[in-house]
């Protein structure tokens, strides 16, 4: 409840500084004028929203689904640690977000690039959350199933995998919070549709109330992902202690 | 067990041992913190490097080891969930009920581990080693952690459930070998030498006041001051 007043707060001191400084709208609209524009243009945002969410989803069960694979592959096998694992912690070292042009000009300027964009920027901390769960099995349980004559194979699917689930559940959260970025920036380096898309273009012609009624949309859609993210995440681990409970 | 030499870290932590140890009973290993018992219950267990398991071994280490996200039961049957062998984990079931039923767990069957006390967690964890059915069991200080009275119950538990039994129990606790041991042996010196069998009279669990067990114990307490 005391966030929500620290927000309220927040924005009537924007609408009162709007109002006081005598800024034009296509500099800072006030509140007041972005949440006219969010009713007005209601069905235009929507419909871009649609788009972006569909982006950031498919972006985010594919980096998810990528990434765990690929962590469950270094962890079973010797080779692939030794030949790919250092490729993969040195590719961190690329801005991602330098490749958007690149994906585009692959991809075209449909939902393909945005998708791809995002799923990239998850890649990584999905990959090393899960990794560093598995690779950090209790000692104990693996000396356990060690004389109960346990095949590496079941030490790994019923005790590493599960083990690894808090970890992997806040490489979700960390992918749910990323996603949306991908998901944006491909969408402003060439696109034809989306929240980022209607941003630069309602900027280009001046329309900034617009483009805060995007934005406002594309924060209430982070959040969305985030919590549906965060659900997810607790269901895996229901015998995990969570943050604020 | 013969002439084993039990390295860890770079100490040599026994050398040239051979010890026997009775069948269908429980010989406690005695020794103060550090003089390698647990060393000497991992070799056994073949859980040290370049070591063999004693055969087909049942391991209960200090803490419970219960898995957080399988029920109680599951947890009970790990060892055949592990294994893979969907004929004899459903033979197993009724044992895993009945043993988890001894261990007055009959009621929490399908919760998960941490809403139980240190206890129970614990005698679910007895539950385990035992369900697994193994010649030998292997026990490191199992009742270490818990606090006395908790301690004195599981230990009349356990006397009752390893009946029969070829025990191997490490623990730093004289009164628990000399409640539990069928015979004693002190572990003391670096690296360590195994003392003589101490076999103290009546069956196990002896009765923690009994007179003469406690006279035992202050000998076993004063033989481990002076050997260290």
């Amino acid at each position: 409840m005391r966030p929500l007043v620290t927000a309220l707060g927040l924005i009537a001191a924007w609408e009162i500084l709007v109002w006081l400084a005598g800024l034009p709208p296509y500099i800072l609209p006030p509140p007041s004028r972005v949440g006219v524009v969010l009713v007005e243009r209601f069905d235009l945002l929507i419909e871009q929203a649609s788009w972006t969410a569909g982006e950031m989803f498919l972006g985010l069960v594919l980096g998810l689904v990528l990434g765990s694979a690929l962590a469950v592959i270094f962890a079973a096998s010797a080779a692939w640690r030794r030949w790919a694992l250092p490729l993969v912690v040195v590719s961190q070292a690329i801005p991602v977000i330098a490749i958007a042009p690149l994906l585009v000009l692959w991809l075209g300027y449909g939902m393909a690039s945005k998708v791809a964009m995002a799923a990239l920027i998850i890649f990584f901390p999905v990959v090393s959350s899960l990794y560093d769960g598995l690779r950090r099995t209790d000692p104990g349980w693996l000396e356990l199933a060690r004389t109960m004559d346990a095949s590496p194979r079941a030490v790994l699917l019923q005790i590493r995998l599960p083990a690894a689930l808090p970890a992997f559940a806040s490489g979700v959260r960390i992918a749910a919070a990323v996603a949306p970025i991908g998901a944006v920036i491909g969408e402003w380096v060439g696109a034809s549709a989306g929240l980022g898309f209607l941003m630069t273009q309602s900027l280009a012609r001046g329309q900034t109330p617009l483009a805060f009624a995007a934005l406002t949309i594309l924060c209430l859609l982070g959040l969305a992902l985030y919590a549906a993210a965060d659900r997810l995440a607790r269901r895996l681990v229901p015998w995990h202690p969570h943050q604020g409970d | 067990m013969r002439s084993a030499h039990i390295v860890l870290d770079g100490h040599v932590v026994a050398e040239n041992l051979s010890l026997d140890f009775a069948g269908g009973r429980t010989t406690c290993l005695l020794g103060r913190s550090g003089v390698g018992k647990t060393s000497l219950l991992r070799h056994l267990a073949g859980l040290l490097p370049c070591t063999e398991a004693a055969g087909p071994v049942a391991y209960m280490a200090q803490r419970d080891l219960l898995l957080p996200w399988l029920s109680v039961l599951d947890n009970v049957l790990l060892g055949y969930r592990l294994r893979r062998d969907g004929a004899q984990h459903r033979a197993a079931e009724p044992r895993a009920r009945a043993l988890l039923a001894e261990v007055g767990l009959g009621d929490r069957l399908h919760d998960l581990p941490h809403t139980l006390s240190g206890g129970m967690r614990q005698r679910a964890a007895l539950a385990r080693t035992l369900c697994e059915d193994r010649g030998i069991v292997l026990m490191d200080e199992p009742f270490g952690h818990l606090d006395a009275v908790t301690r004195l119950d599981l230990q009349d538990l356990a006397a009752h459930l390893l009946q029969g039994r070829t025990v191997v129990m490490v623990t730093h606790d004289p009164l628990e070998a000399l409640r539990l041991g069928h015979e004693i042996r002190v572990l003391s010196g670096m690296p360590f030498s195994v003392g003589p069998v101490i076999a103290p009279p009546g069956a196990v669990p002896r009765e923690p006041g009994d007179p003469a067990l406690l006279a035992l114990q202050a000998r076993l307490i004063g033989e481990l001051r002076r050997l260290s």
